[in-house]
């Protein structure tokens, strides 16, 4: 299964639903086309739902990663949403759990992006 | 007791390390691994399909990926080599550093390791030779391990 993205807007933040798998390839090309083409919009503010990603592998990792200082450098917040128990633990032996902001409730984390 | 080996000769492609993970994750059902070990073998065998494919044959379509599975009775044996310069093991980062945590690669031979419990790898000029071990919960080593 392939990765399928989709955005919505609630209270000027942008939640990408994604759904499938971040993997090298198409995964992976889907979730950067979608953080730049947010960020070049001016949509600052990104919430990656990552609620149906069922498979992540380390290009996906590095693409979340990429996600998150890009999202950085240019003035925004990245913040990942609904983490899968695979995705959590991949996280965690990374030491990238601590790196990111990771929320599981929608609406607590819409409300902790600055405002 | 005799072993169970199969062998695939792959192209270097995106294709491969696909297929190379589908298998994988056959291959260690078929052996009696639980769901969670599937899922870490699967994907150490498909980020050494990444690193064969894309480090160490660049993608040539002259260079092949041999992808070996062998079965025994204490050990599924997983064994993926390319045709590429050789991998510098000696010269792989530590992804966990501080300096490298955010780097968006360098992660895969560290989850090869996570996930399997012997990992050699062996380069040579002749391309790079990854050897991959679990060992079959419930087999005599185990138990013999559970009894001391």
């Amino acid at each position: 299964m392939t990765m399928k993205s989709s955005t919505r807007q609630v209270d000027g933040v942008t939640i990408v639903d994604l759904s499938g798998r971040i993997t090298l390839g198409e995964g992976s090309v889907v979730l950067r086309d979608t953080v730049r083409d947010l960020l070049s919009k001016g949509h600052k503010k990104i919430l990656l739902n990552l609620g149906d990603v069922n498979y992540i592998d380390s290009s996906g990792i590095g693409e979340l990663v990429s996600a998150y200082t890009t999202s950085k450098n240019q003035g925004g917040e990245l913040k990942l949403l609904n983490l899968t128990k695979k995705v959590h633990d991949l996280l965690q032996i990374t030491k990238l759990y601590t790196v990111f902001d990771v929320k599981d409730d929608e609406a607590n984390a819409v409300k902790a992006f600055s405002k | 007791m005799s072993g169970n080996r199969v062998s695939y000769t792959l192209d270097s492609t995106l294709e491969t390390v696909n297929n190379a993970e589908e298998t994988a994750g056959r291959m260690a059902a078929e052996a009696g691994f639980d769901e969670e070990d599937v899922m870490k073998i699967s994907m150490a065998v498909r980020e050494a399909a990444v690193n064969a494919v894309m480090h160490g044959n660049a993608y040539s379509s002259a260079k092949k990926v041999t992808l070996e599975f062998e079965r025994t009775d204490r050990d599924l044996v997983i064994t993926i080599r390319d045709q590429g310069p050789g991998l510098d093991a000696s010269n792989i980062p530590d992804p966990l550093a501080p300096e490298n945590l955010m780097k968006t690669s360098g992660r895969g031979i560290f989850l090869i390791r996570s996930f399997m419990d012997v990992v050699e790898i062996h380069p040579s000029q002749s391309g790079t030779e990854f050897k991959m071990i679990k060992h079959v919960r419930g087999s005599a080593t185990d138990a013999k391990e559970a009894s001391q």
